[in-house]
């Protein structure tokens, strides 16, 4: 089979790059092993939080100071704010409504009550331009009665110090005693596939007769597996504004991110190869031409660009062997450090030097196998090295930017 | 560190870091709560069972095996294959009479066949259904699939085309219900395949592929039956003629359920066990065959992935070869399990989960406005017709309907 373009991952970035280059009308396959990691999104995504343990004033400018090598500057960090326009305009294009910009940062409600930055939002997730201008004064945390996912009391005491009140309530939908039969069962996304439809009415009845003294209603955000409709009903049906709150994964925010981006890709003639893994890639003339699936046996999957968008240690984009850190689809050359006990720190919350572990590329994001780079093979996403997302609040950003980039040039090449 | 390389566990169960993206895909635990989802009945339930069976909850049994755990997994945990692992190896309880009926498809078939206008309005009687329902717990509302009075194995034998004429070859695996059902999709195969220069040949004494004795734990059968047909598989391969099928589960059962299942190696031959769609699909990909389709035919057409289908990831395959008809439009619908998942939707215990499941597919397929839903799989036909009221055919049918015969054949050079 033969295509433009091949994506071997499915997740926020694989997505991405798959929807850039098929609205470009190429002819683009995505293989992706399993369920991506925006199934643990929060729901907010962030372009660059901190540098070392500074929180950035401007992410457009403090891309500046990031150490060199990292995607930012392969990426040109010139480019950033026309990457991350693009971006953005991509998510809203595809149903998921977001909201945010990358020279100020938004700041979301975390579930333990602080205030984290953020460059976009989902809509509803509870969120404000200025923590310390908090248009709340009071909230009701309103929780569903046996959902254990989701901790008022921890909200509330971060809210205290933010200097906002708040009041827990806890409400009983009967559509939701089934799931209370079985208490680990009782997850985000159980809870959404019954709240649809009239249940909504229910529940904003049962929120109604709560009388909260409150200017803002904080709901666990399970709400909305596929759109926006049953938040913007409820939006609809109760004054107060209500704002969700992350929970425990699965994150039903981030489910519906991964449904809409899929189905968008798939609208424009993408085809998405799920529940399959490439297991090796045929190689001429230093050019990759083409890969080989599990599932598709010694069927040959043909394209002229490849990009690969495998993720990190997670999705197992990366994974740990006893002597070395490798990339198992390809072998490619790995950026890492030798000896094994400088692969990480002993404090936990310490930076990780295994974060910042990840292929090598060149300043088109091309990879190298060998010491030699591959022109039409392409890294994005957390697989890229020489960034620690979680320590730097940079994950997101690096997914969408770095795929919207790899885009370009192969629609430019 | 030589241990890190050597620990390798059954079925992947401990490459699972409880990440529970699995639950949110399980198609029982979306309508019934009292299912304890994938992840606690596979890799988390597997930890307790190896300390003790006692562990073993019966509740395993409202898995519908339809292996979308295992597509949803980022870890390649054969999440699947330990419940059904489990289900065997632990549940003690012995299989009912019903659940032997139902398992011995191809048992039942050669006796229904013989007296097929009788069992056939037998089996609409109200009286009859009710009877059923009550004494062996099949459940009432189900519509049996009506037998044919002639195999398509007595089909082959003496009415078919003379199928040695062909320089090329194939084995066709026509299943239990093509043999006793729907000779129909049978003979719909042979003139696809003979319009592109294909001979059709039976297997020596084809048996059940053995998926609905799997679901109902009769392990002893289900591999006795495998071993006759690997049999089967490997003369046909050795003498030159890959093994294809028009059932994605029939196929799907003989590749991955006989190693993971029934323990059977079938290393040497799984290659060669293809869904004719994949075969024909790679032939035409391949530039060594060319089909031609009818300037007439126009159908708007929804194509339904089978679970096992999801699983196998062949779904591209007939998608592509069902784009390739000029007067087809292909209409998208939901994704998702169809709910009866072979003998479990029968049983009076899974009717309402099997109807809960398939809910959000038979309201897109109504609402699609299609004349025909396209599937694989033989039980999602059943369950589409009878819950959607919109009528299912195998794309081998619609692309032998659609084709231009004989211009074909001239495009072959045959």
């Amino acid at each position: 089979m033969k295509y433009d373009s091949i994506i071997i991952g499915g997740g926020l970035s694989g997505l991405t790059a798959g929807i850039r280059l098929a609205s470009a009308g190429k002819k683009v396959a995505i293989i992706t092993s399993g369920q991506s990691a925006l199934h643990f999104s929060s729901g907010s995504m962030s372009l660059l939080n901190r540098i070392g343990r500074q929180i950035v004033d401007d992410p457009l400018t403090a891309v500046s100071d990031l150490p060199d090598g990292h995607p930012y500057h392969k990426i040109g960090v010139g480019n950033i704010q026309d990457l991350a326009a693009e971006a953005a305009m991509l998510l809203r294009h595809s149903g998921l409504n977001v909201e945010g910009s990358p020279s100020a940062h938004r700041f979301c409600l975390t579930p333990f009550g602080l205030w984290e930055p953020a460059w976009l939002t989902v809509k509803g997730i509870a969120s404000c331009p200025d923590p310390k201008k908090c248009p709340w004064k009071k909230a009701a945390i309103v929780n569903f009665k046996g959902y254990l996912d989701f901790h008022p009391a921890y909200l509330a005491d971060g809210l205290a110090k933010a200097g906002i009140d708040s009041e827990i309530h806890e409400i009983e939908l009967p559509r939701l005693a089934s799931l209370r039969k079985s208490c680990s069962e009782m997850r985000a996304a159980s809870i959404a596939r019954l709240l649809e439809g009239s249940a909504i009415n229910d529940l904003a009845a049962a929120i109604l007769r709560i009388k909260a003294d409150a200017d803002v209603i904080l709901l666990p955000a399970v709400i909305g597996l596929r759109s926006d409709a049953a938040a913007d009903l409820l939006a609809s049906l109760v004054d107060t504004p209500v704002r969700y709150v992350p929970v425990i994964p699965m994150s039903v925010t981030g489910v519906r991110a991964e449904f809409l981006l899929r189905r968008r890709f798939e609208s424009l003639g993408g085809t998405y190869c799920l529940g399959d893994s490439v297991s090796r890639g045929n190689f001429e003339n230093g050019r990759l031409t083409s890969v080989f699936t599990a599932n598709l046996g010694d069927t040959p999957l043909e394209a002229d660009e490849f990009i690969l968008a495998t993720g990190s240690f997670f999705s197992q984009g990366l994974v740990a062997k006893p002597d070395a850190i490798v990339e198992p689809v390809f072998g490619l050359d790995v950026m890492q450090t030798p000896v094994r006990t400088e692969r990480y720190s002993l404090d936990f919350f310490a930076p990780q030097p295994y974060m910042r572990f990840g292929v090598v590329t060149d300043s088109d994001l091309c990879v190298s196998r060998n010491g030699v780079t591959v022109p039409n093979l392409r890294a994005i996403g957390s697989i890229l090295s020489g960034a620690d997302s979680l320590h730097e609040g940079s994950g997101a950003g690096i997914a969408l930017l770095s795929a919207i980039a790899a885009a370009r040039k192969i629609q430019f090449a | 560190m030589e241990y890190q390389v050597k620990n390798i566990s059954r079925d992947n169960f401990e490459q699972c870091i409880k990440c529970t993206i699995c639950t949110v895909y399980c198609p029982v635990l979306s309508v019934n709560p009292l299912y304890p989802g994938p992840k606690q009945a596979g890799p988390d339930g597997e930890r307790y069972r190896l300390k003790a069976p006692e562990f073993y909850d019966k509740a395993l049994k409202m898995c519908l095996n339809c292996k979308r755990c295992e597509v949803a997994c980022p870890s390649g945990v054969r999440i699947g294959d330990i419940i059904q692992n489990a289900r065997i190896r632990y549940d003690r309880h012995p299989v009912s009479l019903r659940d032997r009926m139902l398992a011995s498809t191809d048992e039942m078939g050669s006796l229904a066949t013989k007296m097929a206008p009788v069992v056939n309005t037998m089996l609409r009687l109200k009286p009859v259904k009710a009877a059923m329902h009550l004494a062996l717990g099949i459940d009432s509302h189900r519509t049996f699939p009506a037998y044919a009075s002639r195999t398509f194995e007595a089909w082959m034998k003496s009415d078919a085309p003379d199928q040695t004429r062909f320089s090329r070859q194939i084995s066709y695996f026509h299943g239990c219900y093509v043999n006793y059902n729907n000779p129909a999709l049978g003979r719909d195969f042979v003139t696809l395949m003979n319009a592109i220069g294909y001979g059709v040949r039976l297997l020596d004494r084809e048996r059940c592929c053995g998926v609905a004795k799997i679901a109902n734990r009769l392990i002893s059968q289900a591999r006795r039956d495998a071993d006759k047909n690997l049999g089967a598989i490997r003369a046909a391969v050795a003498d030159g003629r890959p093994v294809l099928g028009t059932s994605s589960t029939c196929i799907f059962t003989m590749r991955d359920e006989y190693p993971h299942i029934l323990g059977l190696d079938n290393a040497d031959v799984r290659d060669s066990i293809l869904l004719a769609t994949r075969f024909i699909h790679q032939l035409v990909d391949a530039g060594n065959i060319r089909l031609v389709f009818r300037n007439d035919w126009k159908k708007r057409v929804a194509y339904h992935v089978p679970c096992h289908m999801q699983r196998m990831g062949w779904a591209v395959h007939s998608l592509e070869l069902l784009k390739m008809i000029p007067g087809l439009e292909l209409i998208p619908i939901e994704p998702g399990c169809c709910g009866i998942s072979g003998t479990y939707g029968f049983k009076k215990e899974n009717y309402s989960t099997s109807q809960a499941v398939g809910a959000e597919l038979f309201d897109s397929i109504r609402s699609a406005g299609v004349d025909v839903v396209a599937t694989d799989c033989e039980t999602c036909k059943w369950q589409i017709e009878m819950s959607a009221g919109v009528p299912v055919a195998n794309p081998v049918s619609i692309l032998a309907e659609a084709l231009d015969i004989e211009a074909t054949r001239r495009a072959n050079n045959l």
